[in-house]
């Protein structure tokens, strides 16, 4: 049977589509920016969001992208010190939010007393249910995502790299990284539709790191973490068609195998002569 | 009309977090001249940096740099802050760095074809003689090599005026002569005045114009023969400090009161 036959198919290709360049981009900023641990708490806090929707009767979808946007606010304004990123202090506040946000889902889900349906899609990841309005949805948060990257990714990344310099020269850092995790908030929410809330980094973190490994160029890196990640997903999903298991695993697997083989190249390989600037 | 001074402090009083860190300052770095500010640590040096920089105010008196209020002005400093080095993780090549000092500041996508810049990063890198390891992760890069990629950066939008906090911190003696000897080959050739922040005067004595002293909430200026000498310093520090000259012409400053005064009063009373 062909990959394109149902249309809930076609939708799910789009939407993987969407999610893989979204994550892709943002992700290799995450792993410049060493903020895995943050991405990480962001995916949990579709669990709270979700179970608060199901309370208030809400679709799911906008309870954990409030979730991940408030939970954002909150790691940026409490990780700062004279108003300097606090690499220390952030992982604790991130600990914390993370934690929380376990508490007020269980609190939710409790007094929601119901079932959570399809857990195992939210956790796990699921093309079955992606509509079209989901697509449009995540098309119109993908490209406010990209748009922010081409506007303000070099001075995120002259931030990301130097922000006192960044800072002495006129660059808003500290604007840059509220906004940052604002978008990481929303990357995280939308990707989680494809790879399910435990598996994000499939797209958002495994690509970037291996892209990174790969390459230390700026732009071909990012191009790299967005082919790896349209891989992927597009491997993902037709497996995941024609064998019935989840596409998170699949996706997940794929993702684990590149870093892998980046991890494994990069220590083998004695250094190539450096390319002329 | 004498061309305004690069940068000039009149009756200057630094206030961080509500404390007076040093008052009465009174600066003048003239054009090309090369600066060092000396001084037992947190003692202010720093702060004198972000003052020039415009990212502290400060409480009494004027600052002037390049003519203008200090702040809004963007290429024309170069300043490599305080730092601590990349770590290998930190996979950029340091010629991307290096053009972040170019172009890191500006919105927008960054045009392949808008060039001249690589031009300039290029020439940059040439300079501080980094053009062997520029394409190498800055990550990967020794602490000399890393800081002579940061100094490229610091210097290649041309600026008039370069603001470098302890750039010989955390670099081998051979390494802190190389990196005294280059900025100010580099000064010379782009007619930049560079204010340099040191711990240790030596590596710099051949080359200074000028010292800047922060000690004990006051900031002195003059020629490195007038002000590091016993009498200024110990009228500085209210102390008494001798100044000494070995064979080999270098400065040993003996007596400064680094250590807390309790220290010795421990063994006095035990």
């Amino acid at each position: 049977m062909s990959l394109f036959a149902y249309p809930f198919m076609v939708q799910a290709l789009e939407a993987g589509t969407i999610v893989a360049v979204m994550a892709a981009v943002t992700g290799w900023f995450v792993v410049l920016r060493r903020q895995t641990f943050a991405g990480h708490a962001l995916s949990v806090m579709s669990f709270p969001g979700a179970s608060a929707a199901a309370l208030a009767g809400l679709p799911l979808p906008l309870g954990y992208f409030t979730a991940c946007v408030v939970a954002a606010a909150a790691i940026s304004a409490g990780s700062r010190t004279q108003d300097r990123r606090n690499f220390a202090q952030e992982s604790a506040v991130i600990g914390t939010v993370q934690v929380v946000g376990f508490a007020l889902g269980f609190l939710f889900l409790s007094l929601y007393g119901g079932v959570l349906e399809d857990l195992e899609s939210l956790l796990f990841g699921s093309f079955l249910g992606i509509t079209a309005t989901q697509v449009v949805v995540l098309l119109g948060i993908a490209v406010a995502t990209l748009a922010f990257f081409a506007v303000a990714g070099r001075p995120l990344l002259f931030a990301s790299i130097d922000d006192l310099v960044a800072r002495a020269e006129g660059v808003p850092v500290r604007l840059l990284e509220v906004a940052f995790l604002l978008v990481l908030g929303l990357a995280v929410a939308a990707t989680a539709q494809i790879t399910g809330v435990l598996l994000v980094f499939a797209l958002l973190v495994a690509p970037a790191a291996a892209a990174q490994r790969f390459t230390t160029r700026i732009g071909p890196g990012i191009a790299l973490s967005v082919v790896i990640a349209l891989a992927v997903t597009w491997s993902g999903l037709a497996l995941s068609y024609y064998t019935d298991y989840s596409v998170g695993f699949f996706v997940t697997s794929f993702a684990f195998a590149i870093y892998l083989v980046a991890r494994v190249s990069s220590a083998l390989a004695p250094r190539l002569a450096p390319a002329p600037a | 009309m004498n061309p305004p001074a690069t940068v000039e402090l009149r009756d200057v009083t630094a206030v961080r977090d509500g404390r007076t860190v040093w008052s009465g300052a009174n600066v003048r770095v003239e054009q090309g001249e090369f600066v060092a500010v000396l001084g037992p640590n947190a003692g202010g040096k720093s702060t004198l940096i972000e003052l020039l920089l415009g990212l502290l105010t400060p409480a009494a008196g004027s600052v002037s740099v390049l003519g203008a209020p200090p702040g809004a002005h963007g290429s024309e400093i170069g300043y490599l802050p305080q730092r601590h080095a990349f770590d290998a993780t930190t996979r950029i090549r340091g010629v991307d760095i290096v053009r972040l000092g170019l172009d890191g500041n500006r919105f927008g996508l960054p045009l392949p074809w808008r060039n001249g810049h690589a031009e300039k990063v290029r020439e940059a890198i040439e300079l501080v003689g980094a053009t062997a390891y520029a394409a190498r992760p800055i990550g990967e890069c020794s602490g000399g090599e890393q800081q002579r990629l940061l100094i490229a950066r610091a210097l290649v939008s041309s600026p008039e005026l370069l603001l470098l906090d302890e750039p010989l911190d955390s670099l081998d003696l051979p390494n802190q002569s190389a990196v005294s000897a280059l900025v100010d080959r580099i000064r010379r050739e782009r007619q930049m005045a560079v204010l340099l922040v040191a711990h240790d005067v030596n590596p710099l004595l051949p080359y200074v114009d000028r010292v800047i002293y922060i000690a004990g909430g006051r900031v002195l200026a003059g020629p490195p023969e007038q002000v590091i000498t016993s009498e200024t310093l110990s009228a500085l520090y209210d102390t008494p400090i001798e100044v000494l000259r070995t064979s080999d012409g270098r400065l040993v400053v003996v007596g400064l009161p680094e250590a807390p005064a309790h220290h010795s009063d421990r063994h006095a009373h035990p």
